[in-house]
């Protein structure tokens, strides 16, 4: 266990100086913070001035370290346009994004593992068909496509949803805000949920039924029927064990998948997320902003891959964390 | 008393609007206590039968027609929780290779209780009891240990072992062994072997021993039964049909043991191959490789006599016995 | 001879017996459809100039005096089949043209992506040992990290670094880039398995044994082998390479608006749903989900028809 965790940190650290300094060039290489902080008409040895206190003629890296002093303390840095620390303007926004992704993912998980594992234990029903038709079909929409449909039927043309916003949000654990107490919030987040399910949906239920097939296929599942099992046994405790293995791994690559996808559900549906702040962010080269938000993401899926890891460990008794040849 | 009798047994496999046979007129009967082997060349249909025995055949496989009666009971078409009833409590099997046939994210404890309690209503602690005591029946070391381990920490000699324990759970009349020793080492091979018989004796129970290996078979089995392309060929007492097999099939089986072969000479293979299911040639499905060929063979299917070794289908031997019968007819 | 239980009649699996059924029932009339759906878009993209009734590259092709005019069905007007966008660009040509681009952009982007992957595959695969390990592993943390998020980072940070006007001039050559450098290691992957099944077959020893040179038997022994699975990703990475085209312009991170693509079209439309003009977003998006559509089923029938485990008879 304790190797595992420490080559976890290892693999964590790695990623995140790789970010850091992404992050850190982003901002102190490209464009100059005096013209966004000072005015136009402010002379050039006044302009010298304030590089010299910014420390921006240090040598690389020693404006690296300070960089990463400021990161280790929150600081990293003012949004140009919103005036504010960078990374509270992100960390505002995050529960929104965490709620939507949360929401898709339950929904998700309460949909697609009875799709897939029903059509895999009846390939040639009609409900099966019907769920590897449309799973085919959704793979071929791309999820802004996804969105726009569901703005335009339930809000456009049925008026039924509203397609802009959080709607009413309660104050909960101090500064969360949620949208999942009230009518009206959970009525805002029900489309752009819908369409973030719909577009990671398709690939998980085709991954479930395949991994369900060939687990079906499989002696163990023979033996296990050839001892008198019942079926509801077979299916949910020996097949589906067997298939959630891999559906894990899958799943914490999607982590990605999913975070850039909320960047698009974000900017569709107004969502005052951290994704809609950062396509605004690019749209006004907001430096200070684009490289909190790379940092916050990094730090979730690596928070995440770690997770999936020991879900997986756990869930898997041929993976040791303890290692006996130590 | 006949314990288990399989009567005219087809199955079939299904592609689109294809019907391929798998099984061909299969009829059977074994005894409480008696130990068969079915032998042939991989794609005889022998594991197709086993399955077929407690309808597990994988789809698109299907019970054609035929009759499957276990102690005289109808056990085709019976339900699926009156098959479950059936599967583990009184028939019972054992695959090929003990590395796929223990579930992997299972502990030997928990797929050993499973069985027990999904057939009798007694407590955890009980069926526990129960499970240990098989595993030491089996000879395994420390079962209260290996009760609490996964199967990747067995080796495989030590995971068939379990298997057998599993299956001796619920003391079932039938037994069916698909080559239950190809994937282990020859030495392991042995030992099962051993266990496998003791147990069979010891309980009267009744085993169904699916193999190619007739030297396994020779070692185990009481009868044997030769099958080829989806078609029992011959059946007769285990020792006298090697000593003189009768249908051209089973001699080429024996011939193509390496035993048979003197040092420095060719193994003596069987010329050509088993027929897949979609080209199964007409007549006696064997004519083409048969090097004692009529012209009869290719369109006619010979029926069983008995040739006073074994029950066997074969125009050749059929003529043999009738040019016999007449000679001795001629001598009085 | 030795007799095998999985051998024991080769009956096919699950999904190829669905597969064959399909075959049996509809599939080869399907087959047939998407086919020539793909033949459609590949000729509507190579001719787009000549079968365009405006040229979208005109100064005069922009009118604002034309905007929102609805399509030919609904406001009866015959210059515009498909209708006018917000600036007055005819929508059939935009898309015509949008095509093209979107073809063009997801092989050039697929053909780098194959070109990286088939050369790291093959040499993984064929030298073995401490480099393959290092790939490999190199192209399970690439995988891990989500084509689309590195594809909207690096293009974000590219667009923020030179401005926009210079990013506006190489998006093409940026997005073809990008895409294309994301998704090698499927390809690697892919060879890589392949190459260490065709390595342990006797032509290969047998070509090492004749003392024909590494190199050699990697390219023109062990590749042709591969070639099949290869073909099948293509496809369908084309498909994925034309979806992240699309969606990355319609963030506003690939193609600038005033260039034919469909996905900054579908992007300005969405501006006019609100307004009742639905078929500057609707139509484009319809044409784009269709290209994908077909690319995706060639993938899928490709696959299915190819893999030398279908059942067939």
């Amino acid at each position: 266990m304790l190797r595992f965790l420490l080559r976890r940190f290892i693999q964590a650290i790695v990623v995140m100086v790789v970010i850091s300094i992404i992050s850190f060039s982003i901002q102190s290489q490209i464009g100059d913070p005096t013209q966004q902080l000072l005015s136009p008409t402010v002379n050039q040895s006044e302009r010298d001035a304030l590089r010299e206190t910014l420390g921006l003629n240090d040598p690389v890296m020693v404006q690296y370290w300070h960089f990463l002093q400021g990161v280790a303390k929150g600081d990293f840095g003012v949004s140009y346009f919103h005036k504010e620390p960078a990374l509270a303007l992100i960390l505002d926004k995050l529960p929104a994004t965490l709620e939507l992704i949360v929401c898709t993912l339950v929904i998700m998980i309460l949909v697609a593992t009875p799709c897939g594992v029903v059509a895999a234990i009846h390939p040639r029903s009609l409900f099966s068909r019907a769920v590897m038709l449309i799973s085919s079909l959704g793979i071929s929409v791309p999820i802004f496509i996804i969105a726009i449909l569901m703005v335009y039927v339930f809000s456009i043309q049925m008026q039924l949803m509203p397609s802009f916003g959080r709607g009413e949000t309660v104050h909960v654990f101090g500064s969360w805000e949620t949208g999942l107490l009230s009518k009206d919030g959970l009525a805002h987040l029900a489309l752009p949920v819908f369409s973030l399910s719909i577009a990671i949906m398709p690939i998980f239920i085709r991954l479930i039924r395949a991994e369900m097939l060939e687990v079906l296929e499989s002696d163990y599942i023979r033996f296990a029927w050839s001892k008198g099992l019942s079926s509801a046994r077979i299916y949910f405790i020996h097949a589906l064990k067997n298939t959630a293995l891999p559906i894990i791994t899958i799943g914490g690559i999607q982590t990605g998948t999913l975070i850039a996808y909320t960047i698009f559900t974000e900017s569709i549906f107004q969502w005052p997320g951290m994704g809609f702040l950062f396509i605004e962010a690019v749209g006004r080269a907001d430096t200070p902003l684009i490289s909190a938000y790379l940092i916050v993401v990094g730090c979730i899926f690596v928070l995440t891959n770690t997770v999936v890891d020991l879900i997986y460990g756990l869930a898997n008794p041929t993976v040791k964390f303890e290692s006996h040849t130590l | 008393m006949s314990l288990l009798t399989v009567k005219n047994l087809n199955v079939a496999f299904r592609l689109g609007k294809q019907e391929l046979p798998a099984l061909m007129d299969v009829s059977f009967s074994l005894d409480r206590g008696e130990r068969i082997a079915f032998v042939g060349e991989s794609g005889a249909g022998k594991s197709i039968l086993g399955f077929s025995i407690v309808n597990l055949i994988s789809k698109p496989g299907y019970i054609q027609s035929g009759s499957i009666k276990l102690n005289k009971k109808e056990i085709i078409g019976l339900n699926r929780r009156q098959m479950q009833e059936i599967r583990g409590k009184r028939i019972a099997m054992i695959f090929q290779d003990p590395m796929m046939t223990l579930n992997p994210v299972l502990t030997i404890g928990q797929q050993l209780v499973e069985a027990i309690k999904s057939h009798t209503n007694i407590t955890y602690r009980d069926a526990k009891n129960i499970a240990i005591e098989k595993l030491l029946s089996v000879q395994i070391a420390s079962p209260e240990r290996r009760f609490n381990q996964y199967p990747h920490e067995l080796s495989g000699g030590m995971r068939q072992r379990v298997i057998i324990a599993a299956i001796l759970l619920l003391n079932p009349d039938v037994i069916i062994a698909d080559e239950p020793t190809t994937a282990l080492d020859v030495t392991i091979q042995a030992e099962i072997l051993q266990l496998l018989l003791e147990i069979c004796k010891k309980n009267d129970v009744a085993l169904i021993l699916i193999s190619h290996d007739l030297g396994i078979v020779s070692k185990v089995a009481e009868r044997t039964l030769v099958m080829y392309a989806g078609r029992i060929v011959e059946e007769g007492p285990t020792l006298e049909l090697i000593n003189d097999p009768q249908h051209p099939y089973t001699q080429g089986l024996l011939n193509a043991l390496p035993q048979m072969a003197l040092p420095g000479q060719r193994l003596n293979q069987i010329k050509g191959s088993m027929p897949s299911l979609a080209d199964r040639p007409s007549g006696c499905a064997f004519h083409n490789r048969c090097p004692y060929a009529m012209e009869k063979c290719k369109d006619q299917q010979p029926e069983f006599i008995h040739s006073g070794i074994s029950t066997v289908s074969c125009f050749m031997i059929e003529e043999m016995l009738e040019e016999e019968r007449n000679a001795q007819e001629g001598l009085l | 001879m030795i007799g095998h239980k999985h051998t024991d009649f080769t009956h096919p699996s699950h999904s190829s017996r669905l597969h064959h059924i399909w075959t049996g029932v509809i599939g080869d009339k399907l087959a047939i459809m998407v086919c020539a759906a793909f033949i459609f878009y590949c000729v509507v993209g190579m001719l787009a100039p000549l079968i365009a009734p405006y040229d979208v590259n005109s100064p005069d092709f922009v009118d604002l005096l034309n905007a929102e005019i609805a399509p030919y069905w609904i406001s009866a007007d015959e210059r515009f089949l498909l209708g006018t966008d917000s600036q007055g660009r005819d929508l059939l040509s935009i898309i015509l043209y949008g095509t093209r681009l979107s073809l063009t952009i997801g092989i050039l982007a697929v053909a780098i992506q194959a070109l990286i992957g088939i050369c790291l595959g093959l040499i993984s695969g064929y030298v073995g040992g401490r480099l393959d390990n290092f790939l490999m592993r190199f192209a399970d943390v690439q995988l891990s990290f989500s084509t689309i998020m590195t594809a909207i980072v690096f293009l974000a940070l590219f667009q923020t670094a030179f401005g926009i006007n210079v990013y506006e001039d190489l998006a093409m050559f940026m997005l073809i880039l990008v895409i294309g450098l994301a998704e090698w290691p499927l390809f690697a992957r892919t060879v890589r398995a392949s190459v260490l099944a065709e390595k342990q077959k006797e032509y290969v020893d047998a070509a090492r044994i004749m003392g024909i040179s590494k190199t050699r038997i990697m390219f023109r022994h062990i590749l042709p082998n591969t070639l099949t699975p290869v073909l099948v990703i293509f496809t369908i990475q084309i498909a994925n390479a034309i979806i992240a085209e699309a969606a990355l312009s319609f963030l506003g991170l690939g193609m600038p608006s005033t260039d034919p693509s469909l996905g900054a079209l579908i992007s300005s439309g969405f501006r006019y749903l609100f307004s009742g003009a639905w078929w500057i977003c609707v139509i484009p998006s319809v044409a784009l989900i269709g290209l994908i559509l077909v690319m995706n089923l060639l993938g899928d029938w490709l696959r299915d028809y190819l893999n030398p485990r279908t059942y067939k008879h």
